[in-house]
């Protein structure tokens, strides 16, 4: 499989190009109407190349063709430039010294979180690791509650307690700092989802990097034992921080690592195929219990703000992959040739994106730095103990 | 528990034998038979995992009861209780809480050698985030475990596998279902006025067995039952030494950074150092892994003669 060879070559640092020679999406056959949907808008068709998808003992593979609307694509297209933007201004904010400490970013990976989200209901629920600015902002977190959240300001998400590894939107558990621990907390909001009786699912995700974490292993076993809700969602971005896949995985077919738990595959730089993955993916958790994802993707910037990303990997690589695979010109060329907008169109959706972003910055700036008050709040519920008798660090003299 | 269950359809237990096997030390017996294996988890030996997944139902509004067979085995999954549960309410600014109880047996059984007799109160008792409680009778352990599951913050409850099999009277109003023990309170289990002796879990019981030996020599020492670890009850412990003007603590863990040395410091920075005629003494568990051999194991955790000679030179005598 050409997945695999992009996998296996990341891992050798031998014949670089290979990894960019999997379909491009850009390739794939143009788009026909294929008529309306039940509620008469015209829908499109649109095809998957066949190394799209891969499966580990899963019957149900995802079609090999996904029906689209205008306002669907459109969505798709304007949810992955919010991200992209969020992303842009983040770098910015970070290299103007408002944003502090560690800042991951997701730039190149968007399709992931898009097309999730596009698969799910806002009953179902997503946790991640650090690479979470993006998750939040398509769970319905603010532009102003991300950005914010990263300047340490008084409107973010946890007004400005938790900085850009601990953001938390609706049913968005984080935004988690420790590699892998969050993934046995997604496979516990599942069980929550199960216990409830609600017909609800969780999307627990992490890098290729946590893939290889003990825990993750111990909750594919319970999650497949008590059947939960779960899809183990492991975003291969081809390295984890420096270390390339195949120099910590001694299998980097990640979808096959839960063994007795079924596996996809799924090209992550395209955001059609993601939806039209997540969505198999969600009906088969919710009727039958866990499956292990894995969605192929490449972030374009280091591994967090201090990593320029080009130590271990060649700039060539890099340039490559935005140029060739990436998610958003990818969808742009689909619409285009498929007659679905027009240019001016994606234009007006870039500039949308771009101004709530704009605006979220100057939101951000605009709002205060936590009040010196709000230090000794929230550490436990209100009411269950005296913020007032919480020791700081001048000492408390006689 | 079985009260709190009934009481609250949100309440779960899940662990390792908890279901089948009526729990390791049979705390659980008959809890499967009542409520069904959904709400009675029996989980395979992965700490880590199984402390996630119930810190992943709690942050989603369950209230699950996370059993460790020993809380030597929570060393496994301590991150899962430290940066999972103890933070996300303050790292999300108050939006998600995290209601749930870590529990079981803590600190030394008999006989059990070193990586199986370990207390974990001053571990757990220094995490902001955390409740820490650890009942020495049938009375907090009822109490406090109610508080604990009620409670809407992580709280760790530290129970001895040893008070498992004692038997103590309690009164009318501890066995109603509505008995609980405020967590963060101390208890002033006997009043005296010579000396202050403030322990928890076990060592409650040689404190005072110790008064009773102290008071046949004309010593009325004043026995405080902390109950909770974290929040500390510092208040009480002042107003008993303004009385007593001498103070013993006794715990059966590790002397260093432990619960004795935080009270000692606590007390030198409140206006109990004032009143206090000597220095603060600590009597603790010794401060080596815990020997097999039952004549090392008896020399490595503190004993009655240990706190009667304490308090004897607290007081000079």
């Amino acid at each position: 499989m050409l997945f695999n060879r992009l996998v296996s070559s990341a891992a050798t640092s031998s014949s670089r190009r290979s990894l960019f020679s999997f379909s491009s999406s850009t390739k794939t056959p143009a788009a026909a109407a294929i008529g309306t949907n039940a509620a008469g808008e015209k829908t499109y068709s649109f095809a998957f190349a066949p190394e799209d998808f891969d499966t580990h003992n899963f019957n149900a593979l995802p079609s090999t063709s996904t029906p689209a609307t205008k306002a669907e694509l459109l969505d798709l297209y304007l949810q992955m430039q919010r991200i992209r933007r969020l992303e842009t201004a983040s770098d910015q904010l970070y290299k103007s010294k408002l944003i502090r400490g560690f800042c991951h970013l997701s730039t190149g990976q968007e399709a992931i979180a898009a097309g999730m989200e596009a698969s799910i209901t806002k009953k179902d629920s997503i946790i991640t690791a650090y690479r979470c600015h993006g998750f939040a902002l398509g769970r319905g977190a603010s532009a102003t509650g991300v950005i914010a959240e990263l300047m340490g300001r008084t409107a973010g998400t946890s007004k400005g307690k938790g900085g850009s590894m601990h953001i938390f939107g609706p049913e968005f558990y984080g935004g988690n700092g420790i590699v892998g621990a969050q993934v046995p907390l997604g496979a516990g909001v599942a069980l929550a989802h199960k216990y409830r009786g609600i017909p609800a699912m969780c999307f627990s995700l992490y890098g290729d990097g946590a893939a290889n974490q003990g825990q993750v292993f111990e909750a594919y076993n319970m999650a497949k034992l008590w059947n939960l809700p779960v899809v183990f969602g492991c975003e291969n971005n081809l390295y984890g921080m420096g270390t390339a896949a195949g120099r910590a995985a001694a299998s980097t077919k990640y979808f096959t690592r839960g063994d007795y738990i079924p596996g996809i595959r799924v090209n992550g730089m395209d955001v059609l195929a993601v939806k039209e993955a997540c969505r198999v993916a969600r009906e088969y958790s919710i009727a039958n219990g866990p499956l292990v994802m894995e969605f192929v993707t490449y972030r374009y910037g280091g591994h967090s703000m201090s990593d320029p990303g080009t130590t271990y990997r060649s700039r060539e690589e890099i340039q490559n992959m935005r140029s060739t695979r990436d998610c958003i010109n990818g969808l742009k060329n689909r619409i285009l040739e498929a007659g679905v907008a027009t240019e001016e169109e994606l234009k007006a959706l870039d500039k949308a994106a771009r101004v709530e972003m704009d605006q979220a910055v100057e939101e951000s700036k605009a709002s205060p730095e936590p009040a010196l008050e709000v230090l000794n709040e929230d550490i436990y519920a209100p009411g269950s103990y005296n913020p007032a008798e919480v020791r700081g660090c001048e000492p408390k003299y006689l | 528990m079985d009260e709190e269950m009934a009481r609250d359809e949100t309440v779960f237990l899940l662990g390792e034998e908890v279901a089948q096997y009526n729990g390791a030390y049979k705390v659980s017996k008959g809890l499967l038979e009542k409520y069904g294996d959904k709400r009675v988890i029996d989980t395979p030996i992965t700490e880590m995992g199984f402390a996630g997944i119930a810190v992943g139902a709690a942050l989603a509004g369950l209230k699950p009861i996370c059993e460790f067979m020993t809380f030597n085995f929570s060393m496994q999954a301590i991150d899962q209780v430290v940066n999972s549960a103890a933070k996300t309410r303050y790292m999300s600014g108050g939006t998600i809480e995290c209601p749930i109880v870590f529990r079981g047996p803590n600190g030394a059984a008999a006989g059990v050698a070193a990586q199986h007799s370990q207390c974990f109160a001053a571990w757990y008792g220094s995490v902001p985030g955390l409740k820490v409680v650890s009942p020495y009778s049938a009375e907090d352990a009822k109490g406090l475990m109610k508080a604990a599951i009620r409670d809407p913050n992580p709280v760790v409850v530290l129970e001895n596998e040893l008070m498992y099999g004692i038997s103590f009277e309690v009164s009318d109003e501890v066995l109603s279902k509505d008995f609980v023990v405020e967590i963060g309170k101390a208890k002033i289990e006997l009043e005296g006025s010579d000396v202050t002796i403030v322990a928890h879990s076990r060592p409650v019981g040689f404190a005072l067995e110790a008064a009773a030996e102290l008071a046949k020599e004309g010593i009325k020492a004043e026995v405080i039952n902390l109950r909770s670890i974290r929040p500390l009850d510092v208040a009480t412990i002042i107003e008993s030494i303004k009385k007593t003007n001498h103070l013993v603590t006794v715990e059966g863990g590790w002397p260093q950074f432990g619960v004795g040395s935080e009270i000692a410091a606590q007390i030198m920075e409140s206006e109990a150092f004032d009143h206090l005629d000597s220095p603060v003494i600590r009597v603790t568990g010794a401060d080596i892994p815990m020997p097999y051999a039952k004549n090392l194991e008896e020399l490595s955790l503190p004993s009655v003669n240990n706190i009667v000679n304490a308090v004897k030179k607290s007081l000079n005598k």
